[in-house]
């Protein structure tokens, strides 16, 4: 180890450091101000996204005797990371004041899971993977049950703890499997590995061992059939928490899941051209993301919970970007999952706008009639959001969607293309049904939120801006939006 | 690779194997005479009074669970302590940072009372 091996994983070591730093310096902070906590991890979630940003670059590095790598790859992805996280912080600070839930612990939890995702997006050894992928879910299972003693909120704590240490399970007994079957964790080697010796290609043990190391993965990113978790625990989970879950750890997760496959196919997914997808994977991937895109849309149908509808649809949308692992294309699913993320953040800012206004936190359909038109700004920022959701242009939601089937097509999956098309118009049922009882339905009672409240609390609006922005700007200015971040490697794929 | 799966398998039947015939002898071998005496529940010291279903307070799980982590970590240190003279400067860095880290939470778990008894 050197100092070298340190600056493979920067990110994660300041956000590591900060947040049990801060869980320290939060003891110092008196009950009444403990927005001061939340500015503080604000600014280190800031300074690691910046040290990612400062950081890009074509390179490939690896560290720690080739446990951890960064590559382009990587730090679009902290950057990516570390920006939602901010954000989140932002919306949590009123949030939590309104609904009794100002407790320091709040804000160093998030980054020490913040630090797991970036970990696993670094992750060049199965390993470290499975270390990563617990580290960002453990402080996870403690914020889903924040909002003790409201019991939704425990009840998510304790289904999403259960579930996810058996997927845990599943995941450490995959490696060992294929440690077993091949010699090797390293992503890198087990490529060498199955060149040396190709009947391990066809191997029981091998192939059990990759089987449950996928169902690990599918299982934190909710693909369908490992999602039956995530509705209940994104409507148990304090609003906040939900944003954060779905879409840092989706994306975080999605991405250690990139590594995986592309480890046992070709060396390092890269952005500069499509990984391969093994054989053995690619009909399983495929498989699941058109299982996921169906039940993930028709179930939403069905919702009438805004909330619950939004964890629906952040499984259809882990079948989309699913479906872009399958063809092997990174970059259209890293461009698809930021995509999602800033549409989906721009959505739980109505949300969390409403949770931290009102006396008793309401989510079904009919709390958001007419909140359209007494608070005309989150009206039009939830419009934005959906409709990006849906994938209408001139929104990120579009070009995500155009990159991610383009790709899927190159790849010889137009099935899988017709399914997304197909399954991306019927979510328009469910997503235009928030607008139309945000617009033109009148509200039952006498609505309880002031509208000037609403819209009032300046870091929540800063969020909502920043997000609506990115929606915006990612879907008029793709091409410039990527080449900012990768330092023009991208462009040329763009265009 | 694959051999080496054998070897566990070896272990795991041979402990069974152990055990069972252990047992087994044993319950061949030894003289039974119960009387009431010996069948009673046994346990060290004084015999319970009253029902052993009671509520403890909370405070012993917490506090188990903080001698649980520096029992783990005294394990830990153990295998450094005995290769301590071999240990590069990198090395006794990282157990530093180790300590470290479980001194913070250590100083969380204080501060927040966890050690506190009344």
């Amino acid at each position: 180890m050197n100092v070298a091996d340190l600056e493979t994983v920067l990110p994660f070591l300041l956000l590591a450091t900060g947040g049990v730093a801060l869980l320290l310096v939060d003891l110092a902070v008196p009950q009444a101000r403990k927005s001061l906590t939340g500015w503080l991890a604000f600014v280190v979630a800031l300074a690691a996204g910046v040290s990612a940003l400062a950081l890009v670059s074509g390179k490939t590095m690896k560290g720690f005797a080739g446990m951890v790598q960064a590559d382009a790859f990587a730090y679009f992805a902290d950057v990516l990371l570390c920006v939602v996280a901010a954000l989140v912080i932002l919306l949590s600070l009123r949030y939590h004041t309104a609904r009794g839930l100002m407790r320091g612990e709040f804000y160093p939890l998030l980054l020490l899971s913040l630090s797991g995702m970036s970990l696993a997006v670094h992750a060049a050894d199965l390993l470290v993977v499975f270390l990563a992928i617990e580290l960002l879910s453990i402080p996870l299972y403690v914020l889903s049950g924040f909002a003790r003693p409201r019991l939704e909120s425990e009840e998510a704590a304790l289904k999403y703890f259960l579930t996810g240490a058996f997927a845990s399970g599943f995941l450490v007994y995959g490696v060992a499997l294929i440690y077993g079957a091949s010699g090797t964790t390293a992503l890198g080697d087990l490529r060498a590995a199955l060149l040396d010796n190709p009947a391990l290609t066809s191997d029981a043990l091998l192939m059990a061992g990759l089987a449950l190391v996928m169902v690990g993965l599918l299982f934190k990113i909710a693909a369908v059939p490992f999602h039956f978790w995530a509705p209940d625990v994104y409507e148990g989970a304090p609003t906040t928490v939900t944003a954060f879950m779905a879409t840092a750890t989706k994306a975080a997760a999605f991405l250690a899941l990139m590594r995986v496959v592309a480890g046992f196919a070709a060396l390092s997914p890269s952005l500069a051209q499509p990984f391969e997808v093994a054989d053995a994977l690619r009909p399983m991937l495929a498989l699941i993301a058109a299982i996921t895109m169906i039940v993930g849309n028709v179930t939403a149908l069905a919702q009438q919970n805004v909330k619950r509808m939004l964890a629906y649809s952040s499984i259809a949308h882990a079948g989309y970007a699913l479906a872009g692992v399958a063809s092997g294309d990174a970059t259209a699913v890293l461009f698809y999952l930021a995509a999602y993320a800033f549409a989906t953040l721009a959505a739980f800012v109505v949300l969390i706008a409403v949770g931290s206004t009102e006396g008793n936190e309401d989510h079904r359909y009919e709390a958001y009639a007419g909140l359209g038109r007494r608070a005309p700004l989150l009206g039009v920022i939830m419009a934005l959001a959906m409709f990006s959701l849906i994938g209408i242009p001139p929104t990120a939601g579009f070009v995500g969607k155009y990159f991610l089937f383009r790709a899927v097509v190159a790849s010889d999956l137009t099935w899988l293309a017709v399914i997304g098309v197909l399954t991306s118009a019927l979510s328009a049922a469910f997503y235009l049904r928030v607008l139309m009882v945000l617009f033109m339905r009148e509200p039952e009672t006498a609505p309880e939120a002031e509208p000037a409240a609403l819209a009032a609390d300046a870091p929540r609006m800063v969020a909502a801006y920043v997000s609506a922005a990115a929606v915006l700007l990612i879907g008029v200015f793709p091409s410039a939006v990527l080449a900012l971040l990768t330092g023009g490697e991208l462009v040329a794929l763009v265009r | 690779m694959r051999t080496d799966f054998a070897f566990v398998g070896v272990m795991i039947v041979s402990a069974a194997l152990l055990m069972g015939v252990t047992l087994l002898a044993a319950s061949f071998l030894r003289p039974k005479k119960p009387n009431t005496a010996k069948l009673s529940t046994y346990e060290c010291g004084m015999e319970t009074v009253g029902d052993t279903w009671v509520q403890f307070r909370v405070n012993y799980y917490i506090l188990a669970l903080v001698f649980v982590l520096f029992d783990i970590e005294a394990i830990l240190l153990f295998p450094i302590a005995v290769a301590f003279n071999a240990l590069p400067l990198f090395a006794v860095l990282n157990v530093v940072l180790f300590i470290l880290v479980l001194l913070a939470a250590l100083l969380y778990a204080w501060r927040k009372g966890a050690l506190d008894w009344e």
